[in-house]
This record gives structure tokens, C-alpha cells and sequence, in this order.
């Protein structure tokens, strides 16, 4: 049985995920928080990646595989990010990214 | 409509529901836990898609690593916590009227193009070939490799900006 669901409803799905997360990465004054608007972006481009793969190519591997690329990418970013906001809290005692203006002149 | 269309209805409202909490609330430990409903809610459309490992990958990794990282991290920088502080900087409107049009454009573009209809079944062997893609020399061996030395190269680099000096 294949999917009943037609292809436009996931893009339509993920187009939505990735405009909330990319609204929340430009509105937020957290730096933690704005790393989660990135994280619900690149879940969007995961759910792309993996439909696109279910309804063009289901016989191949490359769909999924770069959904997995993108997993290790994210899990790579969200570490450095992390590292850097606790860095940055344990010299300028702040997460509020307007307040980090060290290289302002 | 099909328990199928009821599913993706569920998952999908999950999905965005959860994000659209995400960007607004003002707490930010609130704000991550319903990230983690999201991120749930993008495993249940990759079971629907019939991708289970990746729903499979999807729990482990953002919802068992990167979520507990991300609470790690509001834990540590207490001042997040405050209820006091504002959680949306002075151009949140602007990225609203810019996020609106932007979600209207792509959905117009998805839905002017003429989608193929869904194929077969997926092969009982997906995750085989998926596995046996991504350490073929011909197929995704050398992207793999990559991946694997940049995770390497950013969980040292993310140890050396976060230790105590």
C-alpha cells in the first residue's frame, strides 16, 4: 500500500516549519532560544529531504542519507552553540544576544 | 479521509503547534519543551513516510540528545529562567510581515508545480540499502567519512570553547 497522502502536503507542512523556525532565529533575544528556531528549520529541510525520497526515488538511499548528513550537522552546530553561549555567560554573565557587543567599536 | 490523512493531520498539527510555541513563549525552558512535542511529531511523519530508522534517529538524537543538551544549557545560564525578561527583540514585527509572505510564496510555488503521484511501496529492504550506501566506495562513503570528522572536529572544538580556564 502506498502513501495516501499526496507530496504537496509535507512540502506545504515543512514550507510552514521552516518559515516559524526562521521567524523565531529573527524575533528572539535568546541566544538558546534562537538556536532552537535553527533546529525546527532544519527539521523542515529533513522533512523535505526524507518525501522527496518516499514518493521519487523509494528504491535509492540518497534521500535518506543526506537527512542523516543533516543530523550530524545539526548535532555538530547545536554543540559549538552551545559551547560558545556558555562561554559567552561565564565572561559577559549574559544569553541576551544584544548585550554581547564585544567587537562593537 | 483515511486513518492515514487523520495521522498526518495529528503529526502535522504536533509539529506546528509545537513550533509556533517555541517562537512565543517567553520562557525559554517552557519554549524547549515544546520542542521536544515538535520534534515528536516529525518522528510520527517520518513513520507515515515509511522511514523508520530516520523516525528511529529522530528520537535518539534530537529528542534524547540535542533537547537534553539544550536544557543542559538553560540550566547552566540561570538568568534565562527570569520571567522578566523580554523574549522577542524590537524587530519582531518586521520578521513577521518578512516570515508571512515568505510561507505564501513557498506554498504557491509547491502547489503551481504538478507533483508526480506516490509510487510503489518502499522496498522491504530500505534500510539495508541505506546502509550499504553510505559505506560504499562508489556511493556515500567519502561524505560519511566527512560527516563522522566534522562531528569529531566540533565535539573537541565545543569542549575547548566550554572548559574552564
Amino acid at each position: 500500500m502506498g502513501p495516501q497522502i499526496p507530496l504537496e502536503w509535507y512540502l506545504f507542512l515543512a514550507a510552514a516549519l521552516f518559515c516559524i523556525g526562521a521567524y523565531g532565529v529573527l524575533s528572539r533575544r535568546n541566544a538558546i532560544a534562537i538556536l532552537m528556531g535553527v533546529e525546527l528549520m532544519l527539521n523542515a529541510v529533513n522533512i523535505n529531504l526524507v518525501a522527496f525520497w518516499r514518493f521519487l526515488e523509494p528504491g535509492g538511499a540518497v534521500g535518506q542519507a543526506f537527512a542523516l548528513f543533516v543530523y550530524a550537522v545539526a548535532a555538530a552546530e547545536v554543540a559549538v552553540g552551545l559551547a560558545l553561549i556558555i562561554a559567552t555567560w561565564r565572561t559577559r554573565e549574559t544569553v541576551i544576544l544584544e548585550d554581547v557587543d564585544l567587537l562593537k567599536g | 479521509m483515511t486513518f492515514q490523512h487523520v495521522l498526518f493531520i495529528v503529526f502535522g498539527a504536533i509539529t506546528l503547534g509545537g513550533a509556533l510555541m517555541v517562537v512565543t513563549r517567553r520562557n525559554v525552558f517552557n519554549a524547549a519543551l515544546f520542542m521536544i512535542l515538535s520534534f515528536f511529531g516529525v518522528a510520527g511523519l517520518y513513520v507515515l513516510l515509511e522511514a523508520p530508522f530516520l523516525a528511529g534517529v529522530q528520537l535518539f538524537i534530537y529528542i534524547g540528545g540535542i533537547s537534553i543538551l539544550i536544557i543542559f544549557a538553560i540550566m547552566l545560564t540561570r538568568d534565562m529562567m527570569n520571567p522578566d525578561l523580554i523574549g522577542r527583540n524590537s524587530q519582531w514585527i518586521a520578521a513577521a510581515v518578512v516570515m508571512v509572505p515568505l510561507c505564501a510564496i513557498l506554498i504557491w510555488t509547491v502547489s503551481s508545480h504538478d507533483w508526480a503521484a506516490a509510487p510503489g511501496p518502499v522496498p522491504e529492504n530500505s534500510i539495508l540499502t541505506l546502509g550499504q550506501a553510505l559505506v560504499d566506495q562508489e556511493g556515500l562513503a567519502l561524505p560519511f567519512e566527512v560527516a563522522s570528522v566534522l562531528l569529531l572536529v566540533a565535539l573537541i572544538g565545543a569542549v575547548t570553547i566550554a572548559r574552564e580556564r
